[in-house]
């Protein structure tokens, strides 16, 4: 339990839990639904964008009002993903792309070949 | 109002764990070997995004190292497997 | 005052959570120590410009998040009506050369959702971008242009 009773604090704080568990949610559920693999890297950066925002600013307001100060840590998350992010989402985009091609190409020599 | 945000806790708790069950379908379903990198990527980010969420609930900083941890250790893995689907190689001489 | 050695500082002192005059020192010299370090590995180094054009550039950057991750999100759940979603590569032409603000415009790609990074040309000319939702080549173009790469050409190149 918080201890938080200020509904100035509280219910943001709802509105925040409710939006980032929500988009995280769609995010994943795109991972199912969406037909292609390049269509299905879309989704996922649902969750790792607003999802998260939302879940680390209702963190950082949790935690300041419960110490009485501005506590920021959490924000290192954030921008901690936000500098990752592109490294893994370039690799795999092109580790798909580059998969695809050899399979095609091996795909006619075989056909070539038999 | 506290326990307004205990069940709002929980809630995001669920949908983040379901966000994780959707990924595990996707590991295991592939078709393809990115599609189960992706899936493991889905699958820290959501894991990562339940313990903040825990953490807020239970009001301690102890989760956010663990999540900081996990954000860390996801991202280097995720990028190894990207590489090696890249180039077979994770480290080249 | 580089940059990074600053960047440095405010994280060590976010990530112990504090502003005690000891760890203020710490983070200081751990901070020079490795941007020391950092200099020896990379020696391309960024010119800031107009630094404080980033803001509004920031502020561009996070409503066009929300909207995405609202359009990418009514996509998934199918509720787009009857109109058929197209997915598609777009090569957009690129004026920004500064290996920064490319990386910069690569972090901004990859947070908006619906925009994937796919690859740059070797000559830096062209950028390819996948597009969950691409209705209209020339609106993305001129995203791409107006809203994200005229800002980072005014902060990271003279």
């Amino acid at each position: 339990m918080t201890g938080i009773e200020s509904p100035w604090v509280a219910v943001p704080v709802v509105l925040l839990l409710v939006a980032g568990g929500l988009l995280t949610l769609v995010g994943s559920l795109g991972l199912v639904r969406l037909p292609s693999f390049q269509a299905r890297m879309h989704g996922v950066s649902m969750g790792s964008t607003l999802g998260l925002g939302c879940i680390i600013i209702a963190s950082v307001v949790v935690s300041s009002a419960m110490a009485q100060r501005f506590v920021p840590h959490a924000l290192l998350i954030t921008v901690f993903v936000v500098i990752t992010a592109p490294a893994t989402a370039i690799m795999l985009m092109r580790a798909s792309l580059y998969r695809a091609r050899a399979k095609s190409a091996a795909g006619r020599g075989a056909e070539t070949e038999g | 109002m506290s326990r307004l945000i205990d069940y709002a806790a929980w809630f995001a708790a669920a949908c983040a764990g379901l966000g994780m069950l959707l990924a595990t379908w996707r590991v295991i379903r592939g078709p393809a070997a990115q599609d189960r990198v992706l899936g493991l990527d889905t699958l820290y980010v959501n894991g990562m995004l339940t313990l903040l969420v825990l953490g807020i609930r239970a009001g301690s900083g102890v989760y956010f190292e663990v999540a900081l941890l996990i954000a860390l250790f996801g991202f280097v893995g995720s990028v190894a497997l990207a590489k090696f689907l890249l180039r077979g190689e994770v480290i080249e001489p | 005052m580089p940059v990074l050695t600053v960047a440095l500082v405010a994280m060590w002192l976010a990530l112990n959570d504090t502003v005690a005059p000891g760890q203020v020192l710490l983070g200081i010299v751990l901070a020079m120590v490795l941007t020391w370090w950092a200099a020896r590995l990379r020696p391309l180094r960024p010119r800031l410009r107009r630094l404080q054009l980033g803001f509004g550039l920031l502020a561009v950057v996070f409503v066009d998040i929300v909207r995405s991750n609202l359009a990418v999100g009514r996509i998934i759940l199918g509720l787009v009506g009857r109109r058929r979603v197209r997915t598609d590569f777009l090569d957009i032409p690129l004026d920004l050369q500064d290996a920064h603000g490319l990386a910069v415009l690569a972090m901004i790609v990859t947070s908006t959702p619906g925009t994937v990074w796919v690859g740059l040309a070797t000559d830096r000319r062209t950028l390819t971008l996948h597009i969950l939702d691409l209705d209209d080549e020339q609106k993305w173009v001129r995203i791409i242009k107006d809203r994200y790469e005229r800002p980072l050409i005014d902060i990271f190149q003279p």
